[in-house]
């Protein structure tokens, strides 16, 4: 493996503070293992080398004068200082063509940039790329990208999870430490686990939206993937926090993200049944409870809970999230962004502009999301499906009365293989079962590796919290991974 | 439950989607899956539960209503299909 590849994040920080190598010679490293390994896998939509190395250059001149001036004062560096990251292709950033993986946006360039891109910018990052995800984050897969599938570093006949599968297979094949991710219903976490990296989905509200292209957006969380919970705490930190452009973002300070010293005595772990279902994986099921077990060993203490709710959360979110879908996605109409096509009429231009546009998912989604709203149905699927995510958001505050946080599988299987589940809607929602409760509760889920199955491919577990208390839950994995090395195992990519 | 023909059209006509014929046979068929999987939700006595539209538990904050510069004529531009002087061009709306 290429040498800066298997550095962690702090060891590029430490070796670029000492000096023992700049910005722009890791952001090369970082470059000339994603130009070898990109065409076996497909991360991203937008390639950025120069924007890259030319920030990587600003990085270099920061440390030269930080050298000269207070070499004992690393406190005033920029936290991410010359790390090359990925973008999700979601998140608008000024300048750079922002496609949302879909055809409509083919030619967008966003005249701004989103709030939680703009902190990890100021933070010192350098961008390599806008990476691949499903049309509009539509989908748990990354193959309803309209610029072509991602590929598992694990086994590239395999899907990376999606719809933040560019930034999760990225992460996983080494080629950035850290990438963004978007999750409306487990896009963040099932491709971490599918990838065997860590991802955080932080609490609804938690990190600013402003700039992030609105899929459902009481659902619609930013955050990121890394190798381990110690890295993507880094990173969201940096992101998190109030922001005046997005009206639902928290008021509330954002806790140390500190995680020296992290220990799971004491820490009460509730694991519901209800996600130990028939048809589930047993080598996922088996990592999972061994995972728990060794928290228990740990000093965590283990009970059962209850989360009654869980088998409707799957059609609450297939309601809710594309009757919002539904909503979001009739701004692109071909008139002051994103494709135009021809037409007689305005309301022409409208149709033919949207029927081309879009691929199948999004229209599947805006048809859904359209007839749940539409008079005569609304209560019945809409109304209904928001009354029984109330119940979803009980069963979390009941369990959180009890527990600490809540550990279960991210999802029934690991990863399937590309075009196993493209003719079947349903089959591919299901894979979002265990993910889409916290969306629609708004509470944090993190995702970490416990495992492979007999195929070599990654395992992972999810550990969900109180609203705003990522921090517990990046203790307990930070915990957890300070005794196990699952996280730091790293796919074979000898192609 | 089963979608008609005519409901798929009118959802597209709604969503302003040009759907092909094929599409439509497609949706339909799919569509009505989704919703017999849906249905499961009228098991649940909800008639006491009041509707969760978002989950945060904060009213959302007012500002004062200042003039603040904005994006510029140029940016808002940038990216129009079709523009002309300081406008959008579109169309005929009206016959």
């Amino acid at each position: 493996m290429d040498s800066f590849a298997a550095l962690s994040l702090f060891d590029m920080l430490s070796g670029l503070r000492r000096g023992d190598f700049s910005a722009v010679e890791l952001t090369r490293a970082c470059l000339a293992r994603v130009e070898r390994l990109e065409p076996a896998l497909h991360t991203l939509i937008t390639y950025t080398p120069e924007l890259a190395l030319e920030q990587a250059g600003a990085a270099d001149r920061r440390y030269a004068e930080w050298r000269r001036d207070d070499p004992s004062a690393a406190w005033n560096l920029p936290p991410l200082l010359g790390i090359p990251v990925m973008i999700k292709d979601v998140l608008c950033l000024k300048g750079v063509r922002t496609t949302c993986g879909s055809k409509i946006l083919e030619n967008f360039i966003p005249p701004y940039t989103a709030t939680a891109v703009q902190r990890l910018l100021d933070a010192g990052v350098a961008v390599v790329g806008k990476s691949n995800t499903d049309e509009y984050a539509m989908g748990s897969s990354t193959e309803n990208s309209a610029y072509g599938p991602t590929h598992n570093p694990w086994d590239l006949q395999r899907v990376p999870g999606g719809s933040s599968g560019g930034s999760a297979a990225a992460v996983a094949a080494r080629l950035v430490p850290l990438a963004t991710g978007t999750d409306t219903g487990g896009s963040i976490r099932q491709p971490a686990s599918y990838c065997g990296v860590t991802g955080l989905k932080p609490t609804y509200g938690r990190v600013s939206r402003y700039g992030l292209v609105a899929y459902g957006s009481s659902l619609d969380a930013v955050g990121g993937f890394a190798r381990s919970a110690a890295e993507v705490a880094l990173m969201v930190h940096t992101m998190a926090g109030h922001d005046p452009l997005d009206s639902t973002s928290a008021a509330l300070p954002v806790p140390s993200y500190g995680l020296e010293g992290a220990s799971l005595k004491g820490v009460r772990i509730g694991v519901p049944a209800e996600y130990f279902i028939e048809g589930i994986q047993p080598e996922v099921e088996q990592a999972v409870r061994a995972a728990i077990t060794q928290m228990e060993r740990l000093g965590a203490a283990v009970q059962p809970v209850s989360l009654p709710h869980t088998a409707y959360a799957l059609p609450v979110y297939y309601l809710i999230a594309p009757a919002e879908a539904s909503a979001n996605l009739a701004r692109y109409d071909g008139v002051r962004f994103g494709l135009r096509e021809s037409g007689d009429a305005m309301w022409d231009v409208f149709f033919h502009s949207r029927g081309a546009g879009f691929g199948p998912e999004v229209k599947r989604r805006i048809m859904l999301g359209t007839y749940a709203l539409s008079a005569g149905y609304y209560d019945a699927y809409y109304g209904q499906a928001q009354k029984v995510r109330t119940l979803i958001k009980q069963d979390f505050e009941q369990a959180f009365d009890m527990v600490d946080m809540v550990a279960c599988p991210v999802a029934p299987s690991t990863a399937f293989k590309l075009g196993e589940h493209t003719d079947d809607p349903l089959a591919m929602y299901l894979e979002d079962v265990f993910t889409l409760p916290a969306n629609l509760a708004g509470v944090p889920g993190l995702t970490f590796p416990v495992g492979f199955d007999a195929r070599g491919l990654p395992v992972g577990m999810q550990l969900m919290g109180p609203h705003y208390k990522e921090d517990s839950l990046l203790r307990a994995a930070h915990a957890y991974q300070h005794v196990t090395d699952w996280h730091m195992r790293s796919p074979d990519l000898s192609i | 439950m089963s979608l008609t023909q005519a409901e798929v059209e009118h959802i597209a006509q709604l969503a302003r989607l040009d759907l092909t014929e094929e599409e439509k046979a497609r949706y339909r068929e799919q569509l009505s899956a989704i919703l017999d999987y849906a249905a499961r939700l009228r098991e649940l006595d909800t008639s006491h539960i009041t509707p969760t539209a978002s989950v945060l538990a904060a009213s959302l904050p007012l500002r004062e209503d200042e003039v603040r510069p904005g994006l510029s004529l140029q940016d808002v531009l940038s990216n129009a299909p079709q523009a002309e002087e300081r406008q959008f061009r579109v169309p005929p709306v009206l016959e």
